[in-house]
């Protein structure tokens, strides 16, 4: 890679790194946000979540397994989060231009520039990390030969953007859950169709209050969860009803929001494969990934709700929980894909949920 | 939670292949588990070099062999309420598992704490391992347990070769290897069954790639896979003798991800409660997996992941078994989040082996499912280059990377046979590839690595070629310099690249200039846990051409560097650790910070909890050198890490760093064997006459003036010759012919030997040339053995005060004349009186934690304080002479591992470890140090071949002790003859190449022999073939062998006195109070 162009990145505080570049040679703003995951660049890139955002890895070597080739399952992609990379810029320490892996089609390099995605690699992550960790999540831009301005994405809706504009529907289980899509992860789809469901995903306004349904799902999608007024609106609804309601990431602090708490933007956020939660009042606790900018201020919570899960390294929520009702969220990815799969039973407390829902019925 | 007020903490023993430093390690951090809970400690192990039996660690310490008969005797007197058992490697696992069996546990009412004894030995038992992992699903390899060769043929018809074979209950994977036929097969097998009653014959995996991880449970079934590690060598290959890379490089997320699943899952059926490993066989080409083992304890891969996480695995681990909860513990790295989690690491680590197989003659190089090397590195870096290079120096082998290193040039057939049979150079084979034009592709058809590793490779190769096309270090461009700093590359690698093989130190120093005036400099970087998500409390730290910025800035209190030992290997092991951890922990006593710069993961003195600033760095020059400009501290401290440190004392003194103690010049003549010689003719200390001579003619002409035998030491030691005693002019021409021709470039060392002399050692502490610390200790083995391999006697038992008297003189005015600050030791030879000096290290000797702890006196602490220019008083330590009891030091060897290696003491070291035992009479303590290195009391039968006729009758008293106790005495031929001239009756067995019965042979592969007393005669082939046969048959069907007749004399005799009821088991406490 010595013969790659020099990119740099800047930062909204003047500060200027130079690197080298791979992917797209283009110029693109966000904001940028780091993730201590070591694995799953190819699923990561793909998460909505991550909409707008210029993406720092702090594992030093990325790339090399390259990424892999498309395969579709149930009309939905197999390996990928959502059907094209969502970040708006990487930022890497070495980027690995030879890859090897048999499931491999392409390198990383080539992957970001087919959706014209600025890559920069090079760079001192860990120094990047520290000033984040320490400053919070700033704007910022990789800048390749035009100059761009930055951009906060936050003030954009970015779950209309993200968000599928018409219904669709998967599968043909049992259980009939909608799926309220903010920019869902797929292998939230996957390990609902993995499961006894028919699956009716709407758009994040979709009046689906309107719609025969078993359970409600909120999915997880990117950005301040304030601008998703429509969806909360239709949640207020359904929380008037029994139904049971599962939310992930977005999807809970759309929930707490939709009870009449609040949420607040953290300072780094947590993004990674290793978070550490315990489920309230227990001894149990378990690994989790997670991406997310914003959570649910407990304070602010009605009296008829709780924590469900708290982080055990800085004791912010980790899901909410009414006491009486089978609604329930987690700030955690219970599907993974990246990182550990231990909550995926998570799926099954929901569609257990729904079927003690449809039994009482 | 319900803790237990007293208990008892198995060791692992001494230090053996397999079986080494790392669970000095872990047993230390259980150990302060425990304190910090205000729980009574009580720790079992003869190793007396270890961290772990210092004072202040447990409450009390017993040295005594980790054995059933042993640990139940401590349980009775002692009755503990709890038993930790997973912390002393296969040794305490295994003796818990007998003990358990036995009902001793509940007979005293101990409480096994952590994961119970059932759960290890289902993961031990393959036939209940693979139904415990049927029962879930989880797959493992086609495998049969077999108990009789006939079934272990057929289980390998069913599953069709080529298979593996296994034995089970063996530490370091002892007894495996692949077969390809029966009778490969029936040969692996039979030696198999010699340890272990029940083998696996199992499908092979061949190419497929292996990765671990590690996983920790507690009671309320909370898991977390701490680290994942990847092999670079495909499955085939001991993870032992891998090089591994933390964490996996080649695994897609859902690789990564499933087979962390899968351990979750395994190993919460297992029920484990604490910390264990799981190791997997992962198919290059889809997502196939198989589950090869589960190790139920902390293991070689658990401190690695302690080390290469910042995660103290041992400590977490002791503490759950306590009945903690993962999440009420602490992340004792940031000490604010918790330590249920998993870390993340934001650099590359890398593990390698370190083999030693150029000390043993005989011995298979080929490196396979069972382990030879002897210690092990971990490097760190932010690419996997950086990391590999880093870890090839480490090694100290002499390379100075993967490129860069003395010219070689091999035959394509050879390559090609260097890198599809697996062995301890495959790596430098691989660079000889790329070099002879090899493609990434062909080495990948020959060697099954990983193309994405060999793609690295070949980055170094290929960065490496552009340097090389340069020739000055002016004409490098910052940029390049930059890439090759970033890929690894040393300064002393760069310069040989650009100015050839010729005065590489000085043309180090040149790249090392003019990089410093580009700018281009490594960063100082934190191990967190957390990729920076969080703050660290600690200093754990390594350096990086990767980045801009230090996380820390230059310690600014006055502080001190102590160089740490580096890689253990034969010659250096946990005792310099000891003395590092020591020096590190006394200058810290005495208000200095303390940082300490080492690199081997099975370290106390790497835990970061030791120093105040821990470096896991080379402890080359250079490195040495980045992080002293960095540190600017206020001394360094050289002399107790061994020989490596040592050796940088003169181009660190150069370089005007602060070193503390005996200057460097001084060093630098005790070292140098011509300068060393004339200062002690000078002061009149006699030596044996040596010297360093260029042709064959010269070295007869010496022999002429001092007689046979004597002692050679070729300069340039080819695989199999290195030092030996020769006899006679045939020994001589068949040794140097073996040895490799004499020349100007290559001479040899000839030396006076002395037969039948004593052999004493001096240690001790001089204040600016005075001594003030000594101790003396007497090998019980003539002068011939080297001391690293001898037994030795702390305080000695048979030395005259008239000799001690002369030592202490000769001492100090060696102490004088070098004008010592420090530790230092000397190797005396006494015979009539005389006394000579063969050797002189103004550092601290393999024997300091030993004779410390005996006398009661720390004498690194004491020299710390000489280093730190304190004021020290002259000790008591000579008193020890009216102590009450005796120490002995014993050596473990390994021989067992080292396929074809002749198992025999000789004037170079051979030795993997040592232990060292107390006792009320040297007979005790004697008996008890060989009983915790593996010596059994035999129960009827011993074989005497009594080699020269003087070891002979060295041992015909103790034969007759042997007949007069009951025991059948056998003997070959000459021996036999012997002894009856003496009426001592002996059966004759024949010499192995006899082919005659009774053979010597078949006795020992029937098990009719219970001690094998082999004396090696002469170098003579037909000798040398027939005490090989013994020997080796002797150690593959694992029957005791002593090949030193001071030695078996002293054991026999040992045994011959006392019973094992008359060994008293007790403490060390004890001991210091009687």
């Amino acid at each position: 890679m010595e013969n790659a162009k020099s990119v740099k990145l800047v930062l909204e505080d003047g500060t200027e790194i130079q690197g080298k570049s791979f992917g797209a040679f283009t110029s693109a703003a966000g904001e940028v946000v780091f993730s201590t995951a070591m694995t799953g660049y190819p699923e990561n890139l793909t998460d909505p979540s991550f909409a707008g955002q210029i993406l720092v890895l702090t594992y030093p070597m990325v790339g090399n397994y390259g990424v892999p080739g498309e395969d579709l399952y149930e009309s939905i992609s197999k390996i990928f989060e959502s059907d094209k990379i969502h970040v708006a810029g990487l930022v890497v320490n070495y980027y690995s231009e030879e890859h090897s892996h048999w499931h491999a089609a392409k390198s990383l390099g080539d992957w970001l520039s087919e959706y014209n995605i600025p890559g920069i690699f090079d760079v001192d992550t860990r120094l990047l990390t520290k000033k984040l960790r320490e400053k919070g999540a700033m704007l910022g831009k990789i800048v390749a030969e035009d100059d761009v301005p930055l951009h906060d994405p936050n003030q954009d809706n970015l779950v209309a953007q993200v968000s599928p504009t018409e219904v669709k529907h998967y599968g043909s289980g049992s259980n009939k859950i909608v799926l309220v899509d903010c920019g869902t992860k797929t292998n939230i789809i996957r390990c609902f169709l993995e499961r006894d469901v028919e699956l009716i995903r709407v758009p994040w306004d979709y009046d689906f209050t309107q719609l025969d349904y078993d359970g409600l799902f909120l999915s997880n999608g990117p950005g301040d969860p304030k601008m998703c007024e429509a969806t909360i609106g239709h949640l207020q609804t359904a929380l008037q009803q029994d139904k049971p309601i599962f939310g992930i990431c977005l999807g809970s602090q759309l929930m707490g929001l939709a009870a009449g708490g609040n949420t607040f933007k953290l300072k780094y956020g947590h993004r990674s494969h290793n978070q550490p939660v315990l489920l309230t009042g227990t001894k149990r606790s378990y690994i989790t990934s997670q991406n997310h900018g914003f959570a649910v201020d407990t304070d602010t919570l009605p009296a008829e709700w709780e924590m469900l899960f708290e982080n055990l390294n800085d004791g912010t929520c980790e899901g909410i929980k009414h006491k009486t009702k089978p609604f329930f969220s987690t700030q955690f990815h219970p599907e993974a894909a990246g990182g550990p799969q231990d909550t995926e039973f998570m799926f099954d407390d929901f569609l257990k949920a729904v079927e003690e829902y449809k039994e009482g019925k | 939670m319900n803790k237990p007020q007293k208990v008892l903490v198995l060791g692992s023993g001494a230090l053996k292949i397999g079986e080494a430093g790392e669970f000095d390690y872990s047993g230390s951090q259980a150990l302060k588990a425990l304190k910090e809970e205000g729980i009574r400690t009580i720790l079992i192990n003869p190793n007396i070099a270890t961290v772990q039996t210092s004072d202040n660690i447990a409450d009390d310490v017993y040295f005594l062999p980790v054995t059933p008969y042993f640990v139940e005797e401590v349980i009775k007197k002692e009755q503990p309420d709890g038993i930790l058992v997973a912390f002393g490697g296969q040794t305490a696992l295994n003796c818990a598992v007998a003990l358990y069996q036995g009902g001793i546990f509940e007979k005293y009412n101990v409480k096994v704490l952590g994961t119970p004894v059932q759960s290890i030995i289902d993961t031990e038992d393959r036939d209940i391992f693979k139904d415990k992992l049927d029962q879930i699903g989880v797959l493992i390899a086609r495998s049969r347990a077999v108990t009789t060769l006939d079934d272990a043929l057929k289980a390998a018809e069913e599953i069709g070769y080529p298979i593996i074979v296994r034995a089970a209950f063996a530490l370091g994977g002892l007894g495996s290897g692949f077969a390809n036929n029966d009778e490969e097969l029936t040969a692996l097998a039979e030696k198999a069954f010699t340890t272990s009653d029940q083998i696996l014959v199992e499908e092979s995996l061949k190419g497929w790639k292996e990765v671990e991880y590690e996983v920790v449970r507690d009671q309320y079934d909370n898991c977390i896979t701490v680290c994942n590690m990847e092999n670079f060598d495909p499955i085939g290959i001991h993870t032992g003798e891998s090089i591994v890379v933390a964490p996996s490089q080649t695994l897609s997320n859902r690789e990564y991800h499933k087979l962390r699943s899968i351990g979750i899952k395994t190993i919460r059926h297992l029920g484990i409660v604490g910390e264990c490993n799981i190791q997997y066989a992962l198919d290059p080409f889809s997502e196939e997996y198989r589950v090869i083992e589960v190790n139920a304890r902390l293991s070689r891969s658990s401190a690695l992941a302690s080390k290469a996480t910042g995660y103290p695995l041992a400590f977490v681990a002791a503490k759950l078994s306590l009945g903690y909860a993962l999440s009420e513990l602490k992340n004792s790295v940031t000490q604010t989040t918790s330590a249920f989690f998993e870390p993340a690491l934001d650099y590359v680590v890398c593990k390698l082996p370190r083999w030693d197989l150029g000390k043993f003659s005989g011995v298979a190089r080929q490196i396979g499912s069972s382990m030879k090397s002897v210690g092990e590195v971990m490097s760190i870096g932010k690419s996997f280059e950086e990391a590999i290079q880093k870890g090839l120096r480490m090694l100290d082998t002499g390379k100075r990377g993967f490129v860069g290193n003395a010219a070689e040039t091999v035959d394509n057939a050879t390559l090609d046979k260097l890198l599809s049979e697996p062995n301890e150079e495959r790596i430098f084979a691989i660079n000889l590839a790329f070099e002879a034009g090899y493609t990434i592709q062909q080495v990948h058809d020959l060697t099954r690595i990983d193309l994405w590793f060999l793609q690295r490779l070949y980055t170094i190769f290929e960065l490496g070629n552009q340097v090389g096309e340069l020739n000055s270090a002016d004409a490098l461009p910052a940029e390049l310099l930059r890439e090759t700093k970033k890929a690894g590359f040393s300064d002393q690698q760069l310069a040989v690249k650009l100015y050839g093989n010729q005065d590489v130190k000085a043309n180090e120093l040149i790249v090392r200039e003019q990089r410093k005036t580009l700018g281009v400099l490594p960063v100082v970087k934190q191990i967190d846990t957390l990729a920076a998500e969080f703050p660290a409390q600690t200093n754990y730290l390594y350096t990086t051409y990767h980045g801009t910025e230090n996380d820390l800035e230059p310690e600014t209190d006055k502080s001190v560097v102590v160089l740490g030992s580096g890689v253990y290997r034969i010659g250096s092991s946990v005792e310099f650790d000891w003395c590092g951890v020591n020096a590190a922990q006394t200058a810290t006593e005495e208000g200095y910070k303390s940082i300490i710069i080492n690199y081997n993961p099975e370290t106390v003195s790497t835990d970061y909890d030791v120093s105040d600033r821990l470096y896991f760095e080379e402890l080359s020059y250079e490195r040495v050198m980045d992080i002293l400009d960095f540190e600017q501290p206020t001394g360094v401290i050289l002399s107790t890490g061994g020989q490596i440190p040592n050796n940088l004392a003169t181009r660190l003194a150069d370089a005007e760093v602060p070193v503390l103690g005996t200057a460097p010049a001084r060093i630098d003549e005790a070292e140098n064997r011509h300068k060393f010689s004339s200062i002690l003719d000078e002061l009149g200390i006699a030596q044996p006459r040596w010297r360093e001579l260029t042709t064959l003619d010269a070295v007869y002409e010496f022999v002429q003036e001092v007689g046979f035998p004597v002692l050679i030491r070729p300069s340039y030691v080819l695989s199999g010759a290195a030092m030996n005693v020769v006899s006679n002019r045939d020994e001589m021409e068949a040794y140097l012919d073996l040895a490799s021709a004499v020349s100007a470039e290559y001479p040899v060392v000839v030396s006076e030997f002395i037969q039948d002399a004593k052999e004493i050692e001096l240690d001790a502490v001089a204040d600016h040339g005075d001594i003030v610390s000594y101790a003396i200790s007497e090998h019980v083995e003539f002068a011939g053995v080297h001391s690293g391999d001898a037994t030795m006697y702390y305080p000695p038992q048979r030395v005259y005060v008239g000799t001690v008297r002369k030592l202490k003189t000769i001492a100090e005015q060696i102490a004088k004349r070098f004008e010592i600050s420090g530790p230092f030791n000397i190797q005396f030879l006494e015979k009539n009186g005389e006394i000579r000096v063969i050797e002189c290290n103004l550092r601290a000797s393999r024997s300091f934690p030993f004779v410390s702890k005996i006398s009661g006196h720390n004498f690194i602490k004491k020299a710390t304080k000489v280093l730190l220019g304190l004021p020290v008083e002259r000790d008591a330590s000579e008193l020890v002479y009216d102590s009450t009891f005796v120490g002995v030091k014993a050596s473990q060897f390994s021989f067992t591992r080292l396929q074809g290696a002749d198992p025999v003491m000789r004037v170079d070291m051979t030795s993997t470890g040592e232990v060292g035992c107390l006792g009320d009479s040297p007979e005790e303590a004697l008996l008890k140090s060989l009983l915790s290195v593996g010596y059994r009391i035999p129960k009827q039968s011993v074989l005497i071949s009594g080699g020269p006729i003087a070891s002979k009758v060295a041992l015909l008293s103790a034969a007759k002790l042997l007949v007069q106790k009951g025991y059948t005495l056998y003997a070959t031929q000459g021996t036999h003859r012997f002894f009856a001239e003496n009426s001592v009756p002996s059966q004759l067995l024949f010499w192995p190449d006899d082919y005659q019965e009774p053979n010597v042979i078949s006795y020992l592969r029937e098990k009719k022999i219970d001690l094998v007393i082999n004396i090696p005669k002469n170098l003579t082939k037909g000798e040398l073939d027939n005490d090989y046969k013994i020997r080796r048959t002797a150690v593959d069907f694992n029957t005791p062998l002593i090949t030193n007749a001071r030695l078996a004399k002293a054991f026999i005799k040992a045994f011959c006195k006392l019973e094992m009821s008359d060994l008293k088991i007790k403490s060390w406490n004890e001991y210091k109070a009687q």
